[in-house]
C-alpha cells in the first residue's frame, strides 16, 4: 500500500451549493472523499448592516436588524431594542417585555425547526424537512398575526414592542402549542432516532469545552459541548427569571460528548424547553401598555455599552457606540455563526466529504449572520 | 467579580500601562499601553482570580482622530465581564494579535483589518474577510468614500422616482 | 412469446422466408416492449413516485398536467427534450456522449426476460436470471464513464463511488440469488417460477430462513446498485450537486433519471421472480388468454408493490456514508450471503421436495411482523390529516 501514490486534489464548494445554507463558499483539499482541509470563504451575504447602522438613526435601523439574521429576526430586534434601551435608560413596561419574549420564543421554535429540518435534508432525509417546514409556517401564521411579516418581522421598538398580542391569539397559541408537542416526538421517532441518523452524526466534529469557549461558540454549539450555559438563565435579561425552564445539554449519549449528535440533540430538547416558556408567559402576561414613551428623534446619552441575548445560534453580543446624537457612532454584532464558522476549518480536518455537510448543518450556520 | 474590581486588579499588576480606567460609563473600560494586549490578555487568562477563558467580542471602532480596538472579555468560570480598549493611531494602526492567546481571535481581528485597516502583528492569516481580496480602502472608516463602481459594475443605483419623472416627460 | 413465434414459423404461417419474417416481428414486438411498456413505465413511475412522496411529506404534489397531474411526466420528457444539450468544452465528447445511452441499455436489456406471466416474455433463456444480473451491471460502465468524462470534480466523485457501491453490492446479490438456483437447479425465469406456487407459503420468501434472509438482502443490494436511498450517494445532491450527472442537461439527463425509475420496476421484477411466486395464481378457468391476463395482473401487483416500498424507502431514510456502505457490504452482507448458501445447501440435501410445515410457521410470522406495522402506522396516521394522505384526487 505504501507505493500507492495519490493525489490531492481541491475541491470548490459553494457559493453556489445546494448544502452550504446560503451563500458560503469552503475550498476543500480531499485525497479522495477523505479531507485534508475546508478553508471557508466568507463575505458573499456582506450588506454593510454595521456602516447602514451610522447612517439610519435608532429608530430607522430597527428593520435592518432583521436582516442580521433573517431566520430569527426577533432576537436581533430584541438585541438592538435592548442595547438602545440600556444606553437611553428606558424602561421596557412589563407587558412588553412579555410580548417580547412570547414572539422571541415563537421565533426560536421556527428557527430551530428550520434548523433541524434542513439537517435531515443534509443528510438525505427530506420528509422531515417539508414536516418541519409545515410547522414553522403555522408558527408563520401566528406571527403574521401578531406583526404582519412572516420572515423579517420588525415586530419590536425601542422601549417596547410596536403592537399589543390581537385579541384571541394566546388561545390560538396554546392550542398551537398542544399541536406541536405530540409533533416533537413524532419527529424524533422519524428522525433523530433512526440508526442511520445517528450513526451518520455521533463522533463527527467533535468540540471538547476548552476549545468550544476558546473559539467563542456560543449557545446550542457550547451546549452541545456539555458546558451549561444559557444567557436566558445565567445572566437573566427581560423576564426570563419569571419562568421555569431548564438548560439542556449535550451528555454524549449517542457517541462522543460534543459531537454533531449532541448540537442537533440540543436543538431539539430546546424546543420543548421554549415550548415550556410559552406556556408560562401566554398564562402570566400582565395587562398594561407594552410600548415605552420613547421621543421620536431619540438620542440616547454619549457612552457604549454592550448587551448580549440569548438567540437561537446562541448569544448574540451588540456593542453600540453612541456620541449624543441621532445617529448610533458604531455599531458591532457578535453574531454565534461567525465564530462558528471559525472553528471548521480546524474541525474539517480528516472528516469525509459528506460529513463536511453535517458538521456545517450541525452548527446551525447561517449565512447572513456571518457576514452581516 | 464586579467590572471595576477587574480592572483595578489588573491596575494593581500592571500598573502605568493602564492608561486610564473609565469608571461612570455603563460597561467600565480601562484604556491600555497598545504594545501591552498581549501580556495582559495572557494575565487575564491564567490568573486564578480573573480567569477570562473567552474573547467574547473584538471590534474596532474609528474616532476620527484615532482608532480603537475593544476587546470584551468574559470568563466562563468565573462569570464576570471586562472591557479593554486600545488607542491606535489612524495612519497605519497596529497592534500585537491575540490569537496566540484566544483561538477566537483569529476572525475577529480579520475582520477588523478588512473593515477598519488595523494590522494584528503576528496573525497568522491576515487576508480580507468580508469584502472581496481587491477591495480598496476600509469601509468602516468615516472618511470612507465607496467607489462609483467595482470591476465595471456601477454601485450607484439611480433611483426610482427620478425614472419615472423622465418617463412622463 | 418465444414458443409462440417457433409454432407459428413451424406451422408455415410467415411462408418461405420464415426466419426472416420471424426475426422481423420479434424485433418489433420487442420495440413495442421497449417503447410501449418500459420508456412509459418509468415516466409514469417518476409522476407516482413524486405523488407518494409528496403524499408522505404531506405535500400535494404535481396535480397540474392531466388528469390529476397524470400527464406530468409527458410534460417533463417534452420539456427535457427542447432544453439545450451543453457539452462542457474540457469534457471528453464521445464518452460524454456515449455515457447516457450505455446507462439506458442496461435498463432496457432486462426487459427481454421478464416473465410477465406464463407465455409473456420476450425470451425465456435459459440463464434467465444470470442474464439479468449481469446486463443491469453494465449501469457502473455509463455511469463511471459519465463521471469521468465530464471533468468535472464532484461528477468523477460520485462515479467513482457509483463503481465502487455497484461492483461491491453486486456480490451479495449474486451470492443471494444462490439459494433459489440450488432450491430449483435452474437459471431460467419461468423455471423457477414454476418451481413456486400460487400460495404464500408456497413462495421461496417462506421455504425456509436462509431464503427469507436471502431475499430481504437481494432487495437490498438491488436498492444500492440502483443508487436507490439510502444508498444514492453517487447523486447524492446535498454532497455532490447531482454527482455524475451533475455537467448533464436535456435529453442525456433526462436518460440518468429514467433508467434510475424504470430500474424499480427491475428490481422488482427480480424479487418477484425470484421469492414471490412471479406471475402464479389459482388456476380459476381453461381459458389461456384470460388466465394469462390474470398472471399479468398478479405479477404487476407484486412488482408494483415493492416499487411502493422503495418510494416509501426513499421518503423516510436518510442516506448513509460511503463507508458505512462499504462496511455493510462487505462486513454484513458478503459472509451472510455465504452462510445463506451453506445453509440452503444443507436444507436441501435433509428435505429434497422442501418442509411445508417451516412455509406456515414463517408465514404466520411475516403476518404477525406485518400486523405489528400496520398498527404502527395506523397509530401515526391518526394525528395526521387523513384526506391529505388517501384522496388521491387532489
Amino acid at each position: 500500500m505504501s507505493t500507492l501514490r495519490t493525489e490531492e486534489m481541491t475541491l470548490n464548494m459553494g457559493p453556489q451549493h445546494p448544502s452550504t445554507h446560503g451563500v458560503l463558499r469552503f475550498v476543500v483539499r480531499a485525497d479522495g472523499e477523505v479531507m485534508r482541509e475546508a478553508i471557508p470563504d466568507v463575505g458573499y451575504l456582506h450588506r454593510s448592516i454595521e456602516k447602514i447602522a451610522e447612517k439610519v438613526g435608532y429608530h430607522g435601523f430597527m428593520p435592518y436588524t432583521d436582516r442580521v439574521d433573517y431566520v430569527c429576526a426577533m432576537f436581533t430586534n430584541q438585541g438592538w431594542g435592548s442595547a438602545c434601551e440600556r444606553l437611553g435608560n428606558i424602561e421596557v413596561p412589563k407587558r412588553g417585555e412579555y410580548c417580547r419574549v412570547i414572539a422571541a420564543e415563537f421565533n426560536r421554535l421556527a428557527s430551530h425547526l428550520l434548523s433541524i429540518g434542513t439537517m435531515g435534508m443534509d443528510i438525505g432525509a427530506m420528509t422531515p424537512f417539508t414536516h418541519a417546514i409545515r410547522e414553522r409556517e403555522m408558527i408563520n401564521d401566528l406571527i403574521e398575526e401578531l406583526c404582519g411579516a412572516r420572515l423579517t418581522f420588525n415586530y419590536m421598538r425601542i422601549g417596547g414592542v410596536a403592537w399589543d398580542l390581537p385579541p384571541g391569539w394566546r388561545e390560538k397559541s396554546n392550542a398551537y402549542l398542544d399541536h406541536l408537542e405530540p409533533i416533537l416526538d413524532e419527529f424524533n421517532n422519524l428522525l433523530s432516532y433512526n440508526k442511520i441518523y445517528v450513526e451518520r452524526l455521533a463522533n463527527i466534529g467533535i468540540i471538547t469545552a476548552k476549545e468550544a469557549i476558546d473559539y467563542n461558540l456560543v449557545g446550542p454549539n457550547l451546549r452541545g459541548c456539555g458546558v451549561k450555559w444559557d444567557i436566558r438563565k445565567d445572566i437573566p435579561y427581560s423576564v426570563y427569571p419569571d419562568f421555569d425552564f431548564d438548560v439542556p445539554v449535550g451528555n454524549g449519549h449517542w457517541g462522543t460528548l460534543g459531537d454533531s449528535m449532541d448540537r442537533y440533540m440540543v436543538r431539539v430538547f430546546e424546543m420543548k424547553e421554549s415550548v415550556k416558556i410559552l406556556r408560562q408567559a401566554l398564562a402570566k402576561i400582565p395587562s398594561g401598555p407594552v410600548l415605552a414613551k420613547v421621543p421620536r428623534n431619540f438620542k440616547p446619552p454619549a457612552g457604549e455599552c454592550q448587551i448580549r441575548v440569548e438567540s437561537a445560534r446562541g448569544d448574540m453580543g451588540w456593542y453600540v457606540v453612541s456620541d449624543g446624537t441621532g445617529y448610533p457612532w458604531r455599531v458591532h454584532v457578535r453574531t454565534g455563526s461567525f465564530a462558528a464558522m471559525g472553528i471548521i476549518q480546524k474541525l474539517s480536518q480528516g472528516l469525509m466529504i459528506a460529513d463536511l455537510v453535517t458538521l456545517i448543518a450541525s452548527l446551525d450556520v447561517i449565512a447572513p449572520e456571518i457576514d452581516r | 467579580m464586579e467590572p471595576l474590581q477587574i480592572l483595578e486588579r489588573v491596575k494593581n499588576q500592571f500598573g502605568d500601562r493602564i492608561l486610564e480606567v473609565a469608571d461612570r460609563k455603563l460597561d467600565p473600560f480601562a484604556v491600555i499601553d497598545p504594545k501591552a494586549i498581549v501580556e495582559i490578555g495572557r494575565f487575564m487568562k491564567n490568573d486564578p482570580e480573573l480567569q477570562m477563558d473567552c474573547l467574547s467580542n473584538e471590534s474596532g471602532v474609528d474616532y476620527k482622530d484615532h482608532i480603537e480596538v475593544v476587546y470584551h472579555f468574559f470568563s466562563y468560570q468565573r462569570r464576570h465581564t471586562a472591557v479593554l480598549k486600545v488607542k491606535l493611531p489612524r495612519d497605519n494602526p497596529s497592534v500585537e494579535t491575540l490569537e496566540n492567546v484566544w483561538k477566537s481571535a483569529n476572525w475577529m481581528e480579520r475582520e477588523i483589518f478588512d473593515l477598519l485597516g488595523v494590522n494584528f502583528e503576528g496573525h497568522s492569516d491576515m487576508r480580507r474577510i468580508l469584502m472581496p481580496e481587491d477591495w480598496q480602502g476600509y469601509p468602516l472608516r468615516k472618511d470612507f468614500v465607496e467607489p462609483l463602481e467595482y470591476h465595471g459594475i456601477s454601485t450607484v443605483r439611480e433611483s426610482p422616482i427620478i425614472r419615472l419623472d423622465t418617463k412622463k416627460k | 412469446m418465444q414458443t409462440l413465434i417457433e409454432n407459428l414459423v413451424n406451422a408455415g404461417t410467415f411462408g418461405k422466408n420464415a426466419s426472416v419474417v420471424a426475426a422481423i416481428v420479434i424485433f418489433v414486438l420487442s420495440a413495442v416492449v421497449f417503447l410501449g411498456v418500459a420508456f412509459p413505465f418509468a415516466g409514469i413511475v417518476s409522476w407516482v413516485e413524486r405523488r407518494v412522496w409528496a403524499r408522505i411529506q404531506s405535500r400535494v404534489g404535481p396535480n397540474r398536467v392531466g388528469p390529476n397531474g397524470f400527464l406530468q411526466w409527458l410534460a417533463d420528457g417534452v420539456k427535457h427534450v427542447c432544453k439545450e444539450d451543453i457539452i462542457p468544452d474540457d469534457s471528453d465528447p464521445t464518452l460524454f456522449k456515449t455515457a447516457p445511452y450505455l446507462v439506458v441499455l442496461a435498463f432496457v436489456l432486462p426487459w427481454a426476460v421478464m416473465p410477465f406471466s406464463s407465455s409473456l416474455i420476450l425470451a425465456d433463456l435459459n440463464v434467465g436470471i444470470l442474464y439479468m444480473t449481469s446486463v443491469t451491471a453494465l449501469t457502473v460502465v455509463g455511469v463511471l464513464m459519465a463521471g469521468w468524462a465530464s471533468n468535472d470534480k464532484w461528477s468523477l466523485i460520485g462515479g467513482i463511488r457509483s463503481a465502487a457501491q455497484i461492483v461491491s453490492y453486486e456480490i451479495p446479490a449474486g451470492l443471494s440469488i444462490f439459494p433459489v438456483v440450488l432450491m430449483t437447479g435452474t437459471l431460467s425465469m419461468q423455471g423457477i417460477i414454476r418451481a413456486q406456487g400460487w400460495a404464500p407459503q408456497h413462495w421461496f420468501l417462506f421455504a425456509n430462513p436462509f431464503t427469507f434472509i436471502a431475499a430481504n438482502i437481494l432487495y437490498i443490494s438491488a436498492l444500492a446498485e440502483g443508487n436507490r436511498t439510502p444508498f444514492d450517494l453517487p447523486e447524492a445532491e446535498s454532497e455532490l450537486v447531482a454527482g455524475f450527472a451533475t455537467e448533464y442537461s436535456g435529453m442525456r439527463y433526462l436518460f440518468f433519471f429514467m433508467a434510475e425509475w424504470g430500474n424499480l420496476f427491475i428490481i422488482g421484477a427480480i424479487i418477484t421472480t425470484l421469492f414471490l411466486g412471479g406471475w402464479q395464481c389459482p388456476h380459476i378457468t381453461k381459458n389461456v388468454v384470460l388466465m394469462n391476463v390474470l398472471q399479468l395482473i398478479v405479477f404487476n401487483v407484486k412488482v408494483l408493490a415493492l416499487v411502493f416500498l422503495s418510494m416509501w424507502i426513499r421518503a423516510t431514510l436518510p442516506r448513509v456514508r460511503i463507508d458505512q456502505l462499504m462496511l455493510l457490504c462487505w462486513k454484513y452482507f458478503v459472509p451472510i450471503s455465504f452462510v445463506d448458501m451453506i445453509g440452503t445447501a444443507v436444507w436441501v440435501a435433509i428435505w429434497p421436495d422442501g418442509n411445508a410445515f417451516m412455509g406456515y410457521i414463517m408465514l404466520a410470522g411475516a403476518i404477525v411482523v406485518a400486523v405489528l406495522f400496520i398498527q404502527r402506522v395506523i397509530f401515526y396516521l391518526r394525528r395526521s390529516r387523513m384526506e391529505m394522505y388517501f384522496n388521491p384526487t387532489i
